[in-house]
């Protein structure tokens, strides 16, 4: 045991690739208890990569590098460990599952993740259902199957119910925010803040400025080719907006890094 | 206690597969006139139905077992197999043995008055008999008739006479026959007009004696504008060899009637070298007789070695309605070939045909049906659906959907389809904590949906909670 203060999430040198070709390229992030920070970067620079390495998708190889979660080593648990261990990936696709409802997904995950007291009945039933109204979500949408026929604002809903029922403390949300009408948004915010506190840690991944407005990151993130090409604070997604990622790539860098 | 099997797997595997230690009174085994003529006696039955078992020997032997199914099996010795078992403290007309007793509330059913199952009625039958009937007093205010097939031909046998064989012939098929010449006991029931069935009603089947086939024989008469939901499970021990098992289902529904008949069908499947189990060798047919009447289907096969099966419709009436939801789950060594027809002759007939099949291990699932509209039948629609979910890379799944339509006007639907569990699914619900185990049967309980939304509540829970159980160490 060591008395430093331990980044809540820490990734060091994270190599990661799918179908044998290197996605990420010597990946180092940190995110401590009780921060928000956001990752940009533009169309296929490796964000839902990170997410599914993080969560541990069968298709990814990591090649190198480690990655902990409040200390422990995450590349070695099976994805429902580490759903176990707090971490939580709001997916950019969420896929559907016929024919089951959504109770049921939310009491095999709560059952899982919490403990099986916390799915008795009533108790479960209750909480899902003012959980389901803090996010303006109606009732009929929790008998039906999970993500079948939802529209796309209503499976990043969905996923933001999933995410307070089962309370983690490390977040993923891959683009969250995209396709989200105002009001979406606002309800997908207000399920975030209500997450981040003290104790937890939140990675928004999006392309745009508006859901930082209402989830203001403590720190920024670039993206590009694999790597993280600048972090910074708040004023770095303003600078985004206003130039475009063309000038944080280095012309001289090698592709194959 | 009944006596457990040491193999503790095969009892997790199989909760239901010990063995009663009854003395049971056995014919010898064997098949031909004098044990028919034995058996009958033996049941004091009249002089017509003794000459419908010999009609339907003499049929059985002219027949030829059939061979089109997808199932293989080595051939089976009809000489070979005790036609009769029965426990001797019943023959000798005595209260419900406690031994059996405890057998049946084991097996969840009490037949106990005081303690029987709220809302269902139950028929328990123990290998060639039944050994009780619950909740009668209350059947009996409304009329309605629900004992043992052998009772029936004492109180009603009128009705028992009118209807029997009368929507499966004595000679309609190689085990319809062998069933008719030997059928031991089952249920009988009868739904006055009007009446709707307070209670659910029930069958269960349980097999014991080694050595012995089971041919049980039920018969449902809903008359006019009546309405009754029938519910059947059948379990047997586990043993090495392979048991027979045929029995005839004959539903009739007059005009406006509606039938609902649900099957959970759990026999020993044998085990993973494909060892013992039951050959489920069954003949459901139902008979929408009058206008307006409709028959339902539902089917959960868990269980047996082999399955051969087709509960079927026959759409006479006008705008009569037939509909059969199933699910077959196979896995090891399992061999299933089920499916259904539905004979469309009546105008503005309807049916609707849903099928889950899925396969694990090494196991054959074959979905088989037929839909046929007949001339006559005017605007006759039907909407078919079959899909099969495969699980890992040994097993079979096949699908033979046959229609044959004499009646340009009829609106025929197919879909079919062939999946396997999505890795992606999977990986979903484990990203939320769910262990891949648990995951899969949750999504092949959502895949089965339809068809258990189908089922009585109470028998939903089972059915979900023994599809688990089945699929538990189906993933290799
Ligand atoms: N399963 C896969 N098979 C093959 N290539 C893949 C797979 N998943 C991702 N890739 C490739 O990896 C690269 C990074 O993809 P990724 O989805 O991580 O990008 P992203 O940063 O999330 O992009 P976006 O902003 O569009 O969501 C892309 O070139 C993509 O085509
Ligand atoms: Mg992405």
């Amino acid at each position: 045991m060591t008395n430093a203060p331990q980044p809540l999430l820490q990734i060091e040198g994270l190599r990661a690739g799918v179908g044998g070709r290197e996605i990420l390229r010597g990946l180092d992030l940190e995110i401590a208890a009780g921060e928000i920070h956001a990752l940009m970067g533009p169309n296929g620079s490796g964000k839902s990569t990170l997410s599914n390495v993080l969560m541990g998708h069968p298709d990814y190889e990591v090649g190198a590098g480690r990655v902990r979660l409040a200390g422990e080593d995450l590349l070695e648990l099976s994805p429902e460990e580490r759903a176990r261990r707090g971490l939580f990936l709001a997916f950019q696709y969420p896929v559907a599952i016929p024919g089951v409802s959504v109770v049921q997904f939310l009491k095999a995950a709560v059952e899982a993740v919490r403990g099986r007291e916390s799915v008795r009945a009533a108790a479960f039933l209750r909480e899902l259902r003012e959980t389901a109204a803090f996010l303006e979500i109606g009732e009929i949408f929790l008998n039906r199957p999970i993500n079948e026929g939802f529209s796309g604002g209503e499976k990043k809903r969905m996923e933001i119910l999933q995410m307070l029922m089962l309370r983690p403390r490390m977040v993923v949300l891959d683009e969250t925010d995209s396709g989200l009408d105002i009001d979406a948004l606002k309800v997908v915010a207000r399920g975030v803040q209500r997450i981040a506190g003290p104790s937890a840690g939140v990675l928004v991944i999006t392309h745009y400025e508006r859901i930082l407005n209402h989830i203001p990151p403590h720190r920024v993130h670039i993206l590009l080719e694999g790597r993280i090409a600048r972090s910074g604070g708040p004023e770095l997604v303003a600078e985004l907006e206003r130039r475009g990622y063309d000038w944080l790539r280095e012309p001289s860098a090698a592709p194959s890094g | 206690m009944p006596e457990l099997p040491s193999d503790n797997k095969l009892i997790r595997d199989y909760a239901h597969g010990f063995v009663t230690p009854v003395e049971e009174e056995v014919v010898p085994p064997g098949l031909n006139e004098d044990i028919i003529r034995l058996i009958s006696r033996k049941k004091e039955e009249p002089d017509w139905l003794l000459e419908f078992r010999l009609r339907a020997f003499r049929a059985w032997q002219r027949k030829t077992e059939p061979r089109w199914a997808l199932v293989t099996y080595p051939p089976i010795d009809y000489q070979a197999i005790r036609y009769y078992a029965a426990p001797r403290s019943l023959s000798a007309g005595q209260a419900v043995d406690p031994e059996i007793a405890r057998t049946f509330e084991r097996l969840g059913i009490p037949l106990d008055e005081r303690r029987r199952l709220e809302g269902v009625a139950v028929d328990a039958v123990f290998d060639s008999v039944s050994v009780a009937t619950t909740h009668q007093k209350i059947l009996e205010e409304h009329g309605i008739v629900f004992c043992s097939f052998s009772e029936a031909v004492r109180r009603v046998p009128d009705l028992v006479r009118q209807y029997l064989g009368s929507v499966v012939p004595p000679g309609d098929n190689f085990f319809a026959a062998l069933n008719s010449a030997v059928f031991s006991d089952g249920s009988f029931c009868y739904i006055p007009a009007g009446v709707r069935c307070p209670l659910e009603l029930s069958t269960y089947f349980r097999i014991n004696a080694a050595g012995t086939g089971q041919f049980e024989r039920t018969l449902l008469i809903a008359d006019r504008d009546s309405h009754v939901s029938y519910l059947e499970g059948c379990t047997a021990p586990i043993r090495d060899e392979n048991q027979l098992h045929a029995a005839v289902v004959e539903l009739v529904a007059l005009e406006g009637a509606t039938i609902k008949y649900s099957t959970v069908q759990n026999w020993y499947p044998g085990d993973e070298q494909g060892r013992g189990g039951i050959y489920n060798f069954v003949t459901k047919r139902g008979d929408c007789r009058g206008a307006r009447s409709r028959i339902s289907w539902t089917q959960v096969e868990v269980g047996s070695a082999i399955t051969w099966k087709y509960p079927s419709c026959l759409l006479r009436g006008d705008d009569s309605v037939g509909e059969f939801y199933s699910v077959a789950f196979t896995n090891r060594k399992m061999q299933a070939d089920t499916g259904t027809k539905m004979i469309h002759v009546g105008r503005r007939t309807r049916s609707t045909i849903v099928s889950k099949g899925i396969s694990a291990g090494e196991s054959v699932n074959t979905y088989r049906g037929l839909v046929q509209i007949h001339p006559a039948a005017e605007r006759a629609r039907n909407h078919s659906q079959c899909d099969s979910l495969l699980i890992g890379d040994r097993c079979t799944a096949n699908t033979f959907p046959v229609v044959e339509s004499d009646n340009p006007t009829a609106v025929l639907e197919h879909e079919a389809t062939t999946s396997r569990i999505s890795e992606d699914q999977l990986f979903y619900l484990q990203s939320r904590g769910v262990d891949p185990e648990t995951a899969r049967s949750l999504i092949v309980n959502g895949f089965c949906r339809e068809v258990f939304k189908q089922l009585p509540m109470e028998f939903a829970v089972e059915a979900v909670k023994l599809l688990e159980i089945k699929m538990e160490g189906s993933i290799g």
